[in-house]
């Protein structure tokens, strides 16, 4: 009776307890959360971030801008898209949305906006909603119409106009007066304004009559395509090239390294108590020390590139694959390999026989998973070390401008992972057969 | 009768010889193309692997020396960037944290049998494989813009790849899963969250954690990179420490001290609990 007292007694201590854990590890990840929440100072955090900024990598990322300059000391009018030099249109050119001449440019900058340029350094903006503003330079000052409270799209000064509209900007300063416009798409992902090919529909030029005496329609479009100076697609391509480069060479390098030395580490290989150790511990250091530190250390020996990444990435994984081959080792079935020394055959045969094609399976599933995810890798590490797409990506994103330029990148680099994740995954199936894959 | 066994032999050797033939030239293939690999990485680099080689241990070389050389400095400054370590740390432990929850629903959401919505399996899917696929780094530098420098950019960065990774993971975990307890709480009425919370997620949750701990040891690793491109904790350090070069040697050497010891602990730490978790604890 004693007996069921006391086991009735131990499971009410059981269930007590399992309660209390029950209770008690959301109340300590709560707590936890708690602390983070002031750790990170999410509060300080919510009033310094910048929403415009978030706003303007949004709608920069899908739209672009063409700038209509004019020198004030000139009179001279450019046309640039993004200002940039090498979105230029020629001399002579400009967009079907600036109209007249000298006496009155007229540029529409859509919803029935209008910025006119006077001469005389005189500018006319016209807002439907608001009305007609009129700024003049005189005497190094903006003189303008304005009076009274203004909106806030509006910012006037003598030194300094902006104007905001849904679609476009006016900023008039005393060396110049640039009006922006707004549109929709990546401009010139195909040609820059300097190519002849600019604008020409593709049938024409696949069937059209030729545009460049020179060259077939076809080379040349290719060639002004490939080396567009805006979008660097030839060099983007060897940017992604070379990310995969790196998670090819140091996956499959690290593999070559690590399936010899893992052959010191497993128990049933290795007699020998100390190598055993000294082995793994050596997988533990390389594995611990970690990529980033691997990547500074190996660029002050090997210099900036994709070298750098690819022994980065080889060294830490050797680490991680040693470890992982030698348990893949300790669990080889050992009568297949008394069977081939049954045979008569030599160490080298009874490894190759024996043990290689039990092995073979969980290895290649392995490092094609990891040919998978060190394609990640290496773009971080290629943004550390300054090597492929990573390093592409960061700049454009420190540069703080050109957003459309980053998302095209993100979508390559989004496209990238996801075929290397296809193809690893179609290789292991043909390597391995569909059974063994783990997905 | 000797012609038949003929036959066999002749036909079998054909087939080794095939297969030899296919295997060396797979070998080959791959060798050639290690081979041209390395030297297409070797020209684009700035500098060669030959030249490099020897100059590989200068760098840690250079670090160990003048950190031998103020080596009484050494444990204050271990100290002082103990809070950034910890700053690492909780990136990691958060975001993995947020990430496992999120790739517990995104999992039983993309499981079939398990599913509240089975018509929307592959759209789970594909949200899974897409927040898997954009790395850490694109999206921490995004935030970075938005909120400026800090843990917060990067905790979010990696909790979204983690919740697709382990939301992965779990779902071939959970696709093994038991259904007859989910079957009997059906029959009682319990709603789809009961269903999950009492008959599925008890029977998985042994490698749900196994899944998990392995990720917070990958997060600390990831969390540390990414403050190394402006996301706070001990990576932001060690790149202002290097930045200053020479002189400052002695608190890059505690940086990477710090960080070595920290990332071979919890590789210690979670392999040993993971051990635990997938094979029952040794009595």
């Amino acid at each position: 009776m004693s007996d069921v007292a006391t086991l009735k007694l131990d499971a009410d201590g059981l269930i007590q307890r399992k309660r209390l854990i029950a209770c008690a590890v959301p109340a300590v990840i709560l707590a936890y959360l708690v602390y983070v929440f002031f750790a990170f100072d999410v509060l300080g955090l919510a009033q310094r971030a910048k929403w415009d900024n978030a706003v303007t990598l949004v709608s920069d990322s899908w739209s672009y801008k063409t700038h209509v300059t004019r020198s004030n000391r000139s009179g001279a009018v450019d046309y640039a898209v993004e200002g940039e030099r090498k979105g230029r249109y020629p001399d002579g050119a400009r967009p079907e949305w600036v109209t007249g001449g000298d006496d009155a440019l007229r540029i529409a900058l859509g919803d029935g906006a209008m910025v006119t340029l006077l001469p005389g350094n005189a500018t006319r903006i016209e807002v439907p909603t608001f009305g007609v503003i009129d700024a003049v330079l005189a005497d190094g000052q903006i003189v303008t119409n304005l009076s009274g409270t203004l909106p806030d799209w509006i910012n006037a000064s003598p030194r300094r106009v902006t104007i905001t509209t849904d679609n476009g900007r006016v900023t008039l300063t005393r060396s110049k007066t640039e009006v922006f416009r707004y549109q929709g798409g990546w401009e010139l992902f195909f040609f820059t304004l300097a190519s002849p090919y600019h604008g020409v529909p593709v049938t024409q030029i696949l069937f059209g009559e030729q545009i460049d005496p020179a060259q077939s329609n076809v080379a040349g479009a290719w060639g002004d395509f490939w080396g567009n100076p805006m979008w660097r697609h030839a060099d983007v391509v060897w940017a992604i090239g070379e990310t995969i480069l790196m998670a090819f060479l140091g996956t499959f390098g690290a593999a070559m390294i690590a399936l010899p030395l893992a052959f010191m580490v497993a128990r049933n290989f290795a007699p020998l108590a100390l190598v055993r150790g000294v082995t793994r511990r050596l997988f533990d250091f390389v594995r611990g020390v970690d990529a980033l530190i691997w990547t500074i250390v190996l660029a002050r020996a090997f210099g900036p590139g994709p070298l750098t990444g690819a022994l980065a990435i080889l060294i830490t994984d050797t680490g991680t694959f040693g470890k992982i081959f030698s348990e893949a080792l300790e669990n080889v079935d050992a009568k297949q390999i008394e069977g081939v020394a049954s045979t008569g055959a030599k160490p080298m045969q009874r490894y190759r026989f024996g043990v290689i094609p039990q092995i073979v399976p969980v290895l290649l599933a392995q490092i094609l998973y990891f040919l998978e995810s060190n394609t990640r890798s290496a773009t971080i590490i290629g943004a550390i070390t300054g090597g492929g797409i990573g390093l592409l990506l960061t700049q454009a994103m420190q540069t703080q401008k050109d957003w459309e330029e980053v998302a095209y990148y993100i979508v390559l680099v989004v496209l990238m992972v996801m075929f290397m994740d296809w193809f690893s995954g179609w290789l292991r199936g043909r390597l391995i057969g569909r059974s063994e894959g783990k997905h | 009768m000797t012609d038949a066994t003929a036959q066999i032999q002749a036909n079998y050797m054909a087939l080794v010889n095939r297969r030899r033939l296919y295997g060396g030239l797979t070998l080959a293939v791959f060798a050639l193309l290690m081979i041209s690999g390395f030297n297409i990485a070797d020209d684009r680099n700035a500098g060669g692997f030959w030249d490099g080689l020897h100059n590989i241990g200068d760098y840690p070389a250079d670090v160990l020396s003048e950190a031998w050389a103020k080596r009484a400095d050494l444990p204050g400054l271990l100290v002082k960037y103990i809070p950034a370590l910890i700053e690492t740390i909780n990136i990691a432990a958060v975001s993995t944290l947020v990430g496992a929850v999120a790739g517990l629903f995104l999992s039983l959401l993309s499981t079939r049998g398990l599913a509240r919505w089975p018509r929307a399996i592959p759209v789970f899917r594909r949200f899974m494989d897409l927040m898997r696929a954009i790395p850490e780094i694109v999206i921490a530098l995004m935030l970075i813009f938005v909120m400026g420098g800090g843990p917060v950019p990067a905790m979010i960065a990696i909790a979204i790849h983690t919740a697709g990774a382990l939301g992965k993971m779990f779902s071939e975990v959970a696709e093994n899963a038991d259904l007859k307890p989910v079957d009997g709480l059906k029959s009682t009425g319990a709603t789809w969250s009961q269903q999950m919370l009492l008959g599925v997620i008890p029977q998985i949750a042994p490698n749900y954690l196994s899944y998990a701990l392995l990720r917070f040891e990958i997060n600390i690793r990831a969390s540390a990179i990414l403050g190394f491109v402006g996301a706070g904790g001990i990576g932001y350090e060690l790149r202002n420490a290097m930045a200053w070069g020479p002189g400052r040697f002695d608190e890059a050497a505690a940086i990477f001290i710090l960080l070595f010891a920290t990332i071979v602990a919890f590789d210690q730490v979670s392999s040993r609990y993971r051990d635990r978790l997938t094979k029952g604890a040794r009595a």
